[in-house]
């Protein structure tokens, strides 16, 4: 059991957070939240890494070879595609944002008058 | 094997997709697709209501293209249907229909995507409560998500509606990455999703940390969501700007699905594992105690109506969380029977207040003042609601709450009930203000906050014709969904059958035998008694109770201008204003950094109660 990706994993997803709290302005702290999502493929992918083993083609290679996980590489691919799909929306307001009200600084938006 | 279960996601799908591609052929022929719409709803309404009333004596488990377990161990992925996840999908899928019906003719020009977004929406919500994957739940949650976010900007051109989209999807989609890794870590320990498999494998295993962290990362999405506070505070933003019939949807089912999903996660997964199940039960009680209070106070001193209701909703999902964590079937049995009646009152609140906006183009309770003397049908839906909110026997709601209250009781917390009665007391008060004061013009208006009128008159009418009288399509879903809530309260032998389906929900080796072996549970009475579900005389009188002190309130606060003993006293929640507004900023830096001192803490209580 190796803990360094999980140490990276902690990293990504601390310094994401802080980059959102502190962000202003919208497309970087959109970014911040695709940087807190890495996380989760480096936590998956590590997950299912076996030391030595190859991909997990069974095409050329004989059932009893050892192979990564398979599973979580699909469930890193499920999440790429839930991130495309929240990060373009998201992406899609923050335009909205700029072109009405002309700034994408989350604290101005807020206190901006109608 | 029939395949009615899949079905009912299935259904919504493909008519989402069949509208988005239809769409621009129909042209100025739209109404096929709202009667499209409004016919797929209804129909996922029914079949789940028939799965409902089928599972009432077990649950039922469908395999996607028949991948079943084999020798104990889940290959393919399945949908687990027990009475509780249906009725509270078979909710959803009801407020679809009537927030639909109620749109027929609130919308000038109602775009195709509203249509596809609110069956994609169904269709997430339907599928979040009933999968029995892990990893699926978070994709169904992203589904409804997404589908809830640009919902949220429908009317992107204006600035509430964007700024409030952007905080509910940055908040809960911080949520939702958490919950990954929860996932991604229990996935790790066990080499499992299927939520009964992982059940059975940490059931089995000496908990460690790992364990109890991921167990607080699952959760940490659904918190969120559900608007715990800490976690609050997107939900008054998104809930005061999207279409109201989208608030129907938001605040009666969507925040309660998040409650939902600790619930599952819990008594499919950790409960057995965790242990300590006093200690687990104290930190989620203070949670949903602070909650129900907070939104509360929230909730009275707002002029905003649909910002009021939001925070209604925040006070109900505490009320709700706190009967989810008294960890007994009656409590369970409370907060679902609660859940139901919440939802349907709620909604015929937020559908009366889209009438009144649709009519006088305004949701600002101080100018509306007397205004919605003309409003009469409406105003009387609108007082019956309230009524329901202040949990007035027969409601569903007083029923639901009486459980609560019971179960409390019967274990030694009593003081969990006073809370109840004075949140219901504020949350019912302010809602009644509203009523006597829109609808009746009684009393005096209350005071113009500058902050509030402001923001209420961001909220324009999203429909510009015909404003001379309420057409029927909109007066009559709030009426049904009225008659309903208290309906439901007067089907005999409610409380037991609702309690037994709490403890099949609450049995974890049932429910991972069920799943995994294809067992048949019908009564695991074992693992707890059922108490007793009766009404009783002082529960009918502290309902009647509650709602008179409700009235007083409202009564107090629209007259106490008028009264010698109040005249010169404090203005009600003036002095309050100005440390809230600096919470509720509507800044997403703070609220991102109110996630995470927020998890920090419950991270700390759980470590310290689980060692």
């Amino acid at each position: 059991m190796q803990y360094f990706p999980f140490v990276v994993v902690a990293w990504i997803l601390a310094v994401g957070l802080y980059g959102i709290v502190t962000s202003r302005h919208l497309v970087h702290l959109i970014m911040c939240l695709i940087v807190v999502q890495s996380s989760t493929y480096v936590l998956l992918l590590g997950v299912g890494y076996v030391t030595g083993a190859v991909a997990p083609y069974y095409f050329d290679i004989t059932v009893h070879t050892p192979a990564v996980d398979p599973v979580v590489q699909a469930l890193a691919l499920t999440d790429v595609v839930v991130e495309a799909a929240v990060t373009s929306l998201l992406l899609a307001f923050a335009i909205q944002a700029h072109k009405r009200f002309g700034t994408l600084d989350p604290q101005e938006l807020a206190s901006l008058k109608g | 094997m029939d395949h009615l279960l899949a079905l009912v996601v299935a259904v919504p799908l493909i008519a989402a997709a069949a509208i988005t591609a239809a769409g621009p052929l129909l042209g100025d022929r739209r109404r096929i697709l709202d009667a499209l719409a409004i016919a797929v709803a209804a129909s996922v309404a029914v079949m789940l209501a028939v799965i409902m009333v089928r599972t009432a004596g077990g649950d039922e488990v469908y395999w996607f293209a028949g991948f079943r377990p084999a020798r104990g161990i889940a290959i393919g992925i399945d949908f687990d249907a027990g009475s509780l996840s249906t009725g509270l999908a078979c909710l959803a899928a009801v407020l679809v229909t009537a927030a639909m019906t109620f749109s027929w003719r609130y919308f000038e020009r109602v775009a195709t995507y509203y249509h596809t977004l609110m069956l994609t929406f169904l269709a997430g919500m339907a599928g979040f409560c009933l999968t029995g994957d892990i990893f699926d739940m978070f994709v169904w949650f992203e589904l409804m998500g997404v589908s809830a976010y640009a919902l949220t900007a429908y009317r992107p051109e204006e600035r509430g509606p964007i700024q409030g989209a952007l905080n509910f999807a940055i908040t809960n989609s911080v949520g939702a990455y958490l919950t990954v890794c929860g996932i991604g870590l229990i996935y790790g320990r066990t080499g499992a999703l299927n939520m009964a498999q992982i059940g059975t494998y940490i059931g089995h295993h000496r908990p460690g940390g790992l364990v109890t962290v991921a167990f607080l990362l699952i959760i940490s999405g659904f918190l969120i969501k559900s608007a715990i506070v800490p976690f609050h505070f997107w939900l008054a933003d998104a809930h005061a700007v999207a279409p109201t019939p989208v608030c129907v949807l938001f605040s009666g089912v969507m925040v309660e699905l998040g409650l939902y999903a600790i619930a599952r996660v819990y008594w499919s997964m950790f409960g057995q594992a965790l242990g300590h199940r006093a200690a687990i039960s104290h930190v989620f009680l203070t949670l949903g105690v602070l909650t129900a209070v907070v939104g509360a106070l929230f909730c009275f001193r707002e002029r905003h109506i649909k910002r009021l209701l939001a925070f209604s909703t925040i006070s109900h999902a505490g009320m709700f969380l706190a009967g989810i964590a008294l960890f007994t079937p009656l409590g369970l049995a409370g907060a679902a029977v609660y859940v139901a009646g919440h939802g349907l009152v709620k909604a015929a609140l937020f559908l009366c207040t889209g009438i009144v906006l649709h009519r006088l183009g305004s949701v600002n309770e101080t100018w509306l003042h007397g205004r919605g003397r003309q409003l009469r049908a409406t105003g009387i839906v609108f007082t019956l609601a309230a009524f329901g909110l202040a949990d007035l026997p027969p409601f569903a709601t007083f029923l639901g709450k009486g459980y609560i209250d019971e179960s409390a009781w019967a274990h030694g917390l009593p003081w969990v009930m006073g809370v109840f009665i004075a949140c219901s007391v504020l949350v019912g008060g302010a809602v009644f203000r509203v009523a006597g004061g829109v609808f009746y013009g009684l009393g005096d208006p209350p005071t113009e906050d500058a902050r509030m009128a402001e923001m209420a008159a961001e909220e324009t009418s999203e429909t510009e014709s015909d404003k001379g009288r309420t057409p029927l399509t909109m007066i009559i879903p709030p009426a049904v969904l009225v008659t309903c809530a208290a309906g439901i309260a007067l089907i005999p032998q409610l409380g037991p059958v609702v309690q037994a389906a709490a403890i099949r929900f609450q049995d974890q080796a049932g429910y991972n035998a069920t799943v995994l072996g294809g067992a048949h549970i019908l009564h695991p009475v074992a693992i707890a008694t059922a108490e007793s579900a009766e009404v009783t005389l002082s529960d009918v009188l502290t309902g009647v109770g509650s709602v008179i002190g409700a009235l007083v309130l409202a009564f107090l606060a629209l007259y106490w201008r008028r009264l010698p003993l109040l005249r010169r006293g404090y203005e009600p929640g003036a002095g309050l204003t100005a440390p809230i507004q600096r919470f509720q900023s509507g800044v997403i830096n703070d609220y991102v950094t109110w996630i995470v001192l927020g998890l920090a803490a419950i991270g700390g209580a759980l470590a310290l109660v689980i060692r």
